[in-house]
């Protein structure tokens, strides 16, 4: 099953818009993380337009979708996608990481933006989010628990305790969608700590784990299907990914982790991503 | 005249009656999961010993045993307090809150969530299983949380009142139990009131505010006093957080002398906590009888309460020294 052109077109059209407003939220705050955010576009865009049934109308509704950002330093592409879902005015996005925001350095749970958790520190999202889903299991209802990760994330120990007992108990509305970009902060994983095959991995810890290629929208769709129709066991989707993917100089380097872009490198940015003339020079004013 | 909350006889014949807070914790849980549907329980493979496997017989859907991995439980607990229910997690106190410790921080007071961390097997009652199960760090490490909402009871009578009340009160609580059978303060018509100290027993020499299992001894302790005509007033501190810093106040005003007991480190815990608030109101001399920076050992928790200086005679020794202090 592919994409139509036009469902594809708005997945794309969110996803360009998750890497524009990162450089332009990272840069206005002088500090954060753009190159984890920028990489995950992709699937981020794909999992909030086709998947979650976040809006401003299910919001408050009990049973609907969770999501919680495992690794919550990239949470400006989150808050973007939230601002585009109608969550988040459009306007708050530059108020990222400053005084008195709710938009807070890493995520702070908070109903009314639709943030389900509190994140921030690694490890502590996937135990969360079968609590999550075992509370909805528990009542009956049909919602899911969507749950970022990270290649790095999956250094801490407590990822395994909780994949352990998601699989136990056959926690089957839980995905689990592991940004694996090669990339930790203090240099490739390969140099740092080598996680190896996370698919194989979260296999053998008895769940239903596929390989997707994470900036590749019909196979990402595909692959969040498969996970729904899965009935018994956790789904994990390893998304390969390329840390800073469109936007040249930041792709694959450790470097853009967690450094803002100064003004030149921003206006490149933009640039890249196809902000030119009036609209580039507004945003850089 | 202070009204002083009804006490059991410590002593029946030559025997103490003794329960153990575990216990009553386990039959507290089966009353909130008849009464409440929104209480799950969680346990980390220490369900026959923190008691709470009663509740998982009776409530199979509602009782989840994560196994051996107590950072993962408390983020389960959070996760499952964020969509409504009333979590209660169980593990010994040593593994609930050391090695969860950031998890409790992060995932359950950070979002402010309904999490009840209910703990058993603290302090030196834990007895031959030596220093690497004797918790005396955990009411330093919850009170200091912001949010965090500590209660030490006294007796099994309070326990289960607490367990009860832990239901009721929004946000994190910890709740601080022991493996030990323990004497039994209270009789059955005590009410436990979240927050206030109970005064015990009136008097005007000192003060000796006591958490959990010293609150007998210091009773005990006034007993002793009484005989060589020194009045001890005993305030049962069994919220630790947050802290009654007016009856503490009351008790340096009206006392002039304060002496604190507690299965538990010293720095950090409630000699430390009531310091504070004496600080803060009226400044007097205060002794802290605890755990003075070392770990525990092997022993029966009678010979480690004594020997550590945590039993009655251990206590009216250091008021003593304290009420040298307060006439000089």
């Amino acid at each position: 099953m592919t994409l139509s052109q036009e469902d594809r077109a708005a997945v794309e059209a969110a996803a360009r818009q998750i890497r524009i407003d990162t450089v332009r939220m990272v840069h206005a705050a002088a500090c954060g993380h753009p190159g984890g955010p920028i990489g995950m576009a992709d699937f981020m865009a794909t999992l909030f337009l086709r998947h979650m049934n976040l809006s401003p109308e299910t919001l408050h509704q009990p049973d609907r979708d969770r999501f919680v950002l495992g690794n919550g330093h990239t949470c400006a592409g989150y808050y973007s996608i939230l601002s585009q879902k109608g969550l988040i005015p459009r306007d708050e996005l530059l108020t990222f990481r400053k005084m008195g925001s709710r938009l807070q350095g890493h995520p702070h749970r908070s109903p009314d933006m639709g943030i389900d958790f509190s994140t921030g520190s690694l490890g502590n999202s996937l135990s969360v989010s079968l609590g999550m889903a075992l509370a909805a299991k528990s009542n009956g209802w049909d919602t899911r628990v969507y749950s970022a990760s990270s290649d790095g994330e999956s250094q801490e120990g407590q990822i395994w305790e909780a994949a352990t007992a998601a699989a136990h108990y056959g926690a089957s509305n839980l995905t689990v969608l592991v940004d694996f970009n090669n990339v930790q902060i203090d240099g490739h994983m390969r140099d740092v700590m080598d996680v190896r095959d996370l698919r194989e991995k979260y296999e053998a810890f008895g769940w239903h784990a596929l390989d997707v290629d994470g900036h590749d929208i019909d196979a990402i769709d595909a692959a969040l299907v498969a996970a729904r129709e899965e009935t018994k066991r956790p789904s994990a989707l390893i998304c390969h990914t390329l840390i800073g993917k469109g936007v040249s100089f930041m792709e694959d380097q450790p470097g853009w982790h967690g450094v803002a872009p100064g003004d030149e490198d921003a206006r490149k940015a933009l640039t890249e991503l196809g902000i030119e003339g009036a609209e580039l020079a507004a945003m850089m004013a | 005249m202070i009204a002083t909350p009804a006490l059991a006889p410590l002593f029946e014949g030559a025997e103490t009656r003794k329960a153990a807070t575990r216990n009553a914790y386990g039959e507290a849980l089966l009353e909130l999961g008849a009464s409440n549907p929104d209480v799950v329980v969680l346990d980390a493979d220490l369900s026959g010993s923190t008691k709470t496997k009663a509740f998982g017989k009776a409530h199979p859907d509602r009782f989840f045993n994560m196994g051996v991995a107590e950072a993962n439980m408390i983020g389960v607990a959070a996760g499952l307090a964020s969509q409504g229910k009333v979590a209660f997690a169980s593990s010994f106190a040593m593994f609930a809150t050391g090695k969860a410790f950031e998890q409790i921080r992060q995932s359950v007071c950070v979002p402010e969530l309904n999490v009840k961390i209910c703990a058993t097997h603290a302090g030196l009652t834990v007895g031959e299983d030596g220093k690497s199960h004797q918790m005396l760090e955990d009411v330093t490490i919850m009170r200091v949380i912001p949010g965090m909402q500590v209660i030490v009871p006294a007796d099994a009578v309070e326990a289960r009142q607490a367990v009860l009340a832990a239901a009721e009160i929004p946000g994190p609580v910890y709740v601080r139990l022991s493996r030990a059978s323990t004497p039994v303060v209270f009789s059955d018509d005590y009410r436990f009131e979240f927050g206030k100290a109970s005064v015990l027993r009136d008097g005007g020499d000192l003060a000796i505010v006591a958490m959990g299992v010293t609150v007998s001894a210091a009773l005990d302790a006034a007993d002793r006093l009484s005989a060589m005509g020194i009045e001890a007033r005993v305030l049962n501190m069994s919220t630790i957080s947050p802290l009654d810093s007016e009856a503490i106040a009351s008790a340096a005003r009206e006392c002039g002398a304060i002496l604190t007991a507690e299965e538990h480190q010293e720095n950090g815990g409630l000699g430390e906590a009531v310091a504070q608030a004496v600080v803060r109101s009226h400044p007097v001399p205060m002794e802290m009888c605890g755990m003075s920076g070392s770990f525990g050992q092997s022993g029966t928790g009678d010979e480690l309460l004594a020997h550590y200086g945590l039993d009655a005679a251990g206590l009216v020794a250091r008021a003593q020294q304290l009420l040298k202090r307060k006439q000089a």
